[in-house]
């Protein structure tokens, strides 16, 4: 669907994005992921032809961007706005007509999504009468009402109560089901991590680590485990060749052991050793969170980026 | 193309069916007629009021049945007993006057007039004319010279302003020129003022809301700013021409009223031109012939040519300045940081509009004049204040090419701060920062 090219993006002394390159497949839900001034508002402005980078390219369908892929793209900013003082259905109109779609058209598919958003009511009322629950829904509405292959959707979550959150959710789970590729741009990285296909990590302007979130979690593997057992008298102590104790602790009625288990080694090993000692009661893999593993990644690169002066 | 078409119907739309822009279109024509048929009115109520009856106490006997009833005043000859006829003045009706005339008056150029108010100075002028008048033919006839030849010996004159130009000569009026002149200057000044300041306030509207950016992802930022200023250009052009529209109605309503008004003026002429009061007859001619060359002098002036030029100055001058107010909206988050830019805007404008009630007004074919009204950031004033005096062609076609040019020029620099402009919040913008954005490619 997607592919960044070696984008490089220079404000004056500062260097936005510095080399960037990523795929986005299409039918997936990609996550761009990084924390604030990592660089993910300007990539996604020049996806959105916003701002043209310095160098590197953006493929869309394989095409080099062009002013013709505006019409196929929904943006979302993280920044929401509507005019204030417009009526609901007239701003749709204009704002779905400024996507390229007939008046006719324009009409009949925002009816469909007022039915659909149970906004029916809404039409003839101006901006500033909705609460801003309300007004992010408007927009959401507005941002999907061109059928666009490209969704892309900019700290999509910020500003919505947890029924809301809901139900946009539900919508673009939907939209994608239906063929639509949709891109989350977050700083919040746990509230997408269960969406995401794939993802790509940047800080400081560079991308850190990108791919699909499955592979890199299985990178991010460190053969981790917690078990929980009922509480014997003697302690388990760690095994030679076997496995490490990294971590224990006590409930009231279970105690936990954080275990590491040595190459060559499998789990079932493990409780085959465990099983005549203990009762167990819960066993889980420690999967490391798209968070940790974006701070363990920072937190190597320390050394570099603190030569980095600040702007 | 299709979609700045959407943008200037939007702008457009969205102005012209605000309840304000209602108002003002409709409010102003009607202020204008309505402080012109004040002004009519009150002149034909101070003719009806001022009915004024005279009482004469004339010890010269010079005056008898030498003063004639007017439309505004009676003369009656009373009694000799001034005490009685003060305490009648005193006691009696407003507009009821006692004039004495002394013996001596010939030497003493003296008379009295007594009221119980100060009497109008209408009504003064009146009664000194027709005394001077009796007067001064009482003392022609007494040198000899008969009431026929003075009357007939009555020399007036009027200057006929003529124009030459290659077409031939024709009238022109400086004070007709003058008061237009002024009047487009302030016209011209307030309106690129109030539409610029529209489409910079448009602007920090549109980046307030954060709006911009959700349509800068389905148009060029280039197509928003040019989408806004032919929109709210064309708000100007058709409140306009609403104003002219309306005026031209609510005047030829209007003009019933001034008729009627016209009318009394010529009565009160006829009844002043009986003989021996020439004085007050000329007076009155010489009022109703400066109302003719005032009429004279309008028709003198091409409206239509004025009209032309002023369309298309204002566009010219809006198109520039919109420009440059645009690229202040787009630099600035609030209207309260404007300031230090808007000064170098207006600056030009205000020094121009300034110039325009002196210099450019008395000399406007001066070296001056002609500099500015080529400048483009000064031509849609000093242009339109030397219009009504008469422009040459190649001067006119010049001054319009280069302020053409100038708009095609601010646009270009401003859409260049613009579209860096409205992405950016929370930023003090410097000098030195446009400069840095105009700088910016892509």
């Amino acid at each position: 669907m997607l592919e960044i090219k070696n984008i490089v993006k220079q404000y004056a002394k500062h260097r936005a994005l510095d080399d960037v390159s990523t795929r986005v497949e299409k039918g997936s839900i990609f996550g761009l992921l990084g924390p604030n001034g990592a660089g993910k508002t300007s990539l996604i402005r020049i996806i959105n032809q916003i701002t043209a980078p310095d160098s590197g390219e953006v493929h869309f369908d394989g095409k080099l961007l062009n002013p013709d892929h505006i019409g196929r793209i929904g943006y979302l900013p993280e920044e929401r706005g509507l005019y204030k003082k417009m009526e609901i259905g007239e701003q749709m109109l204009y704002l779905a007509q400024l996507k390229g779609l007939s008046k006719k058209e324009a009409t009949d598919r925002i009816k469909h999504w007022f039915e659909k958003m149970e906004m029916q009511t809404w039409w003839n009322k101006k901006v500033e009468d909705l609460s801003k629950g309300m007004q992010q829904k408007v927009q959401f509405v507005a941002t999907v009402v061109h059928q666009p292959d490209l969704i892309i959707l900019d700290e999509p979550f910020s500003g919505f109560d947890p029924v809301n959150v809901n139900i946009i959710k539900e919508e673009i789970l939907a939209l994608n089901r239906n063929g639509a590729t949709i891109i989350f741009s977050t700083h919040r990285m746990e509230s997408v991590e269960e969406l995401c296909d794939s993802i790509v990590l940047i800080n400081k302007s560079k991308k850190i680590l990108d791919g699909k979130v499955k592979d890199i979690k299985n990178t991010y593997r460190s053969n981790t485990y917690r078990v929980e057992h009922l509480p014997h008298q003697e302690q388990i102590s760690a095994v030679d060749g076997l496995f490490t104790i990294e971590d224990r602790g006590d409930s009231l009625e279970n105690t936990t052991l954080t275990i590491r288990i040595a190459e060559g080694k499998t789990i079932n090993d493990v409780l085959a050793y465990l099983i005549p000692i203990v009762q167990i009661h819960e066993l889980k893999e420690i999967i490391p969170s798209i968070h940790d593993i974006f701070v363990q990644q920072v937190t190597t690169q320390a050394p570099e980026t603190l030569i980095e002066t600040h702007e | 193309m299709n979609k700045i078409l959407l943008i200037i119907k939007r702008e457009y739309l969205s102005r012209v069916k605000k309840k304000s822009f209602l108002l003002v279109t409709f409010l102003v024509p009607l202020f204008l007629i309505g402080i012109y048929a004040a002004a009519i009115l009150l002149t034909k109520k101070s003719f009806e009021n001022n009915q004024a009856t005279v009482h004469v106490i004339d010890q010269s006997g010079l005056f008898q049945g030498q003063l004639a009833n007017s439309k505004n005043i009676t003369f009656v000859d009373v009694s000799e007993d001034i005490e009685q006829e003060k305490a009648t003045i005193l006691e009696g009706k407003s507009k009821t006057y006692l004039l004495i005339i002394p013996k001596d008056v010939k030497e003493s150029t003296n008379v009295e007039l007594f009221s119980s108010e100060v009497a109008g100075f209408g009504t003064q002028g009146e009664i000194k004319g027709q005394l001077e008048s009796v007067l001064r033919i009482r003392a022609f006839e007494e040198a000899g010279i008969d009431r026929a030849t003075v009357e007939n010996i009555n020399p007036k004159l009027n200057i006929q302003p003529k124009e030459i130009t290659v077409d031939g000569e024709k009238d022109s009026s400086a004070g007709a020129a003058m008061g237009i002149a002024m009047t487009l200057s302030v016209l011209i000044y307030i309106c690129l003022f109030i539409y610029g300041a529209q489409v910079m306030r448009g602007i920090i509207e549109e980046k307030n809301n954060r709006i911009v950016e959700v349509i800068i992802s389905s148009v060029k930022p280039f197509q928003l700013m040019m989408g806004k200023i032919i929109g709210i250009g064309l708000v100007g052009l058709t409140q306009f021409i609403l104003w002219i529209v309306l005026s031209t109605a609510l005047m030829s309503v209007a003009s019933i009223g001034f008729m009627d008004g016209q009318h009394i003026e010529a009565s009160a002429n006829t009844q002043l031109s009986t003989p021996g009061d020439q004085e007050m007859a000329e007076a009155a001619n010489s009022k109703s012939s400066a109302f003719g060359n005032f009429k004279q002098a309008l028709d003198t002036v091409d409206f239509r040519t004025i009209f032309i030029t002023f369309i298309l100055y204002f566009l010219g001058g809006y198109l520039l300045y919109s420009a440059l107010f645009a690229a202040v909206g787009s630099a600035v988050d609030s209207e309260t940081e404007t300031q230090q830019f808007m000064l170098p805007i207006t600056m030009p404008l205000l020094f121009t509009y300034i110039l325009s009630f002196g210099v450019l007004i008395n000399d406007p074919n001066g070296s001056l004049a002609v500099w500015l009204s080529m400048i483009p950031f000064t031509s849609p004033i000093a242009m339109l204040v030397r219009i009504p005096f008469g422009v040459p062609g190649w001067q006119l076609a010049l001054s319009l090419i280069l302020l053409v040019g100038g708009f095609i020029f601010t646009t270009w620099v401003a859409s260049r701060i613009y579209r860096v402009g409205i992405l950016m919040y929370g930023k003090k913008a410097s000098y030195k920062e446009l400069l840095k954005w105009f700088r910016y490619r892509g």
